[in-house]
């Protein structure tokens, strides 16, 4: 029973806990076993709410089994989230939690208040197990940047989740959680969920408050689901979704309803006939390992074996994306975290010379070594003299990113089809003398987020035995419908063996002790 | 493209408040320099007729009615602060007691 309760989806917790075949708190601890035993060797969690969530998980409980003895309709009054537990990345604020983005400099940091998806997670009922492991400040792709620890990717131990949210993507692909929350402001989301093979999607620019999320680059970053099909992220993304007084750039278009009652099986393959999917040239690029050009271009035959149709386009300033973005989102950045000043809260080295000293001190040993990378490039770009070179001439050029896109959708494309990553995770160590070489490994995801638009990875499939995301970008507001094609592909794939396969390290990880 | 100087960068960590080792500044150039090598081409993309687009997804910005909500306590708010004196966070003085005369 335990090893079936860390297998199941949010969907089917639900299910279960309404017909009272199992409880939250069977659920909560099955899930805090495995961590206790795995997460020595897995390292996706910085912070658990043990107690706290068992207690919670307990009032669950009690409310299911109230509206039980009521009936039907009480039970379908209880939010779809209720009593399923949900880990959180580590800039998410939730009050009484040390929050730390990864970084020394907010070592010690306990949150005085809730972020606004905090808040509604907990008023639709769902249990925040606790908080997971990632690149400092969201900086990187692979988890490597945690000033803390060291995140493994369930599908081999010495090789890299991804990241940012490598800690989210792990937890859910290691069956400590069945929904997790991410960010994604260059790919954070959507690379990790692809190399370890699961779901996540970034959210349309503003779908998601963002008031209590620690910030990176604000004209980017976006909140997003983790989970292990597309049905559940689509329930987790309409729990946190929709507009919020507290952070003006959240949008007031209506969350989409769809989400709840997504297509299912049959049904969500045979809505893929007819459907129009752009596959854009530029995305399989030079240097895209052919193992993950295979597999997602068996995914786009499926597709089009399903009655959808298919056709090659260009994205023509896709090549200039990258680095536009490691001009805009650094310049950002740099804004962003001139506030880690040691004074108010984090770290402090304040003291000893006068204030000058103190800041200098406090940044200079607080960040490390990402984050000061891209402190002094945003500060550079923005800086007397460069700022037309660099920052303007990159906001011009995200105009045009923007415009190839729009092209797409006014031709009537439902999604365009892509891979997620250029490859498969690689080995510990593998990128960290090289800036650039880490960079590249989001060259497929950043455009989306220079555009705005909405993205998913879902799995398609294996190279060299380890996960190959297949991702899908919309038109703003398009999560429903991306979700109801990735349901779809699951659907299609559902036989596949590497469907059933556990992460090949999953048995590995309770054994180290 | 001209390549970053050692004070260059210097001046740059300065205007970011990072307070970095000469070891630090040292790898901070040869990794900058790399990095503008990549900037350097966006050089060849011809924008002179675009527009900047801060942001690509353009929303209407709501206003809000102008009145007071509660927020964090004062407890609340100073729980985090490194150094607290009552209900003030406590800071370095910036004036000598010189300059203050």
């Amino acid at each position: 029973m335990s090893a079936d309760l860390r297998r199941a989806t949010a969907a089917q917790l639900r299910a279960g806990y309404c017909s009272g075949e199992f409880t939250p708190v069977e659920a909560v601890d099955a899930l805090l076993t495995a961590i206790q035993r795995e997460d020595t060797a897995l390292g996706a969690w910085l912070h658990l709410r043990g107690d706290e969530v068992r207690r919670e998980a307990a009032a669950a409980e009690v409310t299911y089994a109230a509206a039980r003895a009521s009936g039907a309709a009480a039970l379908d009054a209880l939010p779809p989230l209720f009593g399923v537990p949900v880990a959180l990345k580590d800039l998410v604020n939730m009050i009484g939690t040390p929050t730390t983005a990864g970084s020394k400099i907010l070592e010690g940091y306990i949150s005085p208040y809730d972020a606004t998806i905090a808040a509604k997670l907990k008023a639709a009922g769902a249990l925040i197990l606790g908080k997971t492991n990632m690149d400092e400040f969201a900086m990187g792709s692979s988890t490597e940047f945690s000033a803390y620890k060291r995140t493994v990717n369930p599908w081999d131990r010495e090789r890299v989740p991804g990241g940012s949210s490598g800690g989210s993507a792990s937890a859910v692909a290691a069956l400590h959680a069945p929904l997790s929350i991410g960010s994604d402001t260059g790919g954070s989301i959507r690379q990790p969920a692809s190399l370890t093979g699961i779901t996540g999607m970034k959210p349309t620019y503003g779908r998601v408050s963002r008031y209590g999320i620690v910030a990176f680059a604000s004209s980017l970053d976006q909140i997003g689901p983790f989970a292990r099909s597309a049905q559940d992220a689509a329930l987790l993304l309409h729990a946190i979704a929709g507009s919020d007084p507290r952070d003006a750039t959240s949008s007031v278009t209506p969350v989409d309803a769809a989400l709840l009652k997504l297509p299912q099986g049959d049904q969500a393959a045979r809505a893929l006939k007819g459907k129009r999917f752009a596959l854009p040239k530029e995305y399989f690029v030079a240097g895209m390992e052919p193992g993950v050009e295979a597999a997602v271009r068996a995914a786009v035959a499926a597709l089009q074996s399903a009655g959808a149709i298919i056709d090659e386009v260009s994205l023509p300033t896709t090549e200039h994306a990258l680095a536009t973005y490691y001009i805009v989102a650094p310049a950002e950045a740099s804004a962003n975290l001139a506030r880690y000043d040691g004074i108010r809260y984090g770290a402090s080295k304040h003291g000893g010379g006068d204030l000058l000293d103190g800041y200098l001190a406090t940044r200079g040993r607080g960040f490390g070594p990402e984050v000061r990378r891209r402190i002094m490039l945003g500060t550079y770009a923005l800086s007397a003299g460069f700022y037309d070179a660099y920052y303007l001439k990159a906001q011009k050029v995200r105009t045009l990113i923007a415009r190839d896109f729009d092209r797409i959708w006014a031709a009537g494309y439902d999604a365009i089809v892509a891979p997620a990553s250029p490859s498969v995770a690689w080995k510990f160590g593998a990128k960290m003398s090289d800036p650039v070489a880490m960079y590249l490994a989001d060259a497929c995801t950043i455009p989306t987020n220079m555009a705005g638009l909405p993205g998913l990875s879902t799995p398609c499939g294996l190279s060299e035995g380890l996960p190959v995301g297949l991702q899908l970008i919309g038109a703003p507001w398009s999560e429903a419908g991306l979700l109801s094609i990735a349901a779809g592909y699951e659907a299609l794939s559902a036989n596949a063996s590497w469907r059933d396969q556990d992460p090949t390290d999953l048995a590995a990880l309770g054994g180290a002790a | 493209m001209s390549k970053l100087t050692r004070a260059e960068v210097e001046k740059v960590a300065a205007l970011a408040r990072l307070g970095l080792t000469s070891d630090e500044v040292e790898k901070l150039q040869g990794d900058l320099n790399l990095i503008l090598e990549q900037w350097a081409r966006l050089a060849e993309v011809d924008t002179s007729s675009v527009p900047a687009s801060a942001q690509t997804i353009v929303q209407p910005m709501p206003l809000r009615d102008d009145t007071a909500h509660p927020s964090l306590s004062v407890d609340a708010a100073l729980q985090n602060a490194p150094s607290r004196s009552g209900d003030f966070v406590r800071v370095q003085a910036i004036l000598s007691e010189e300059a203050d005369g």
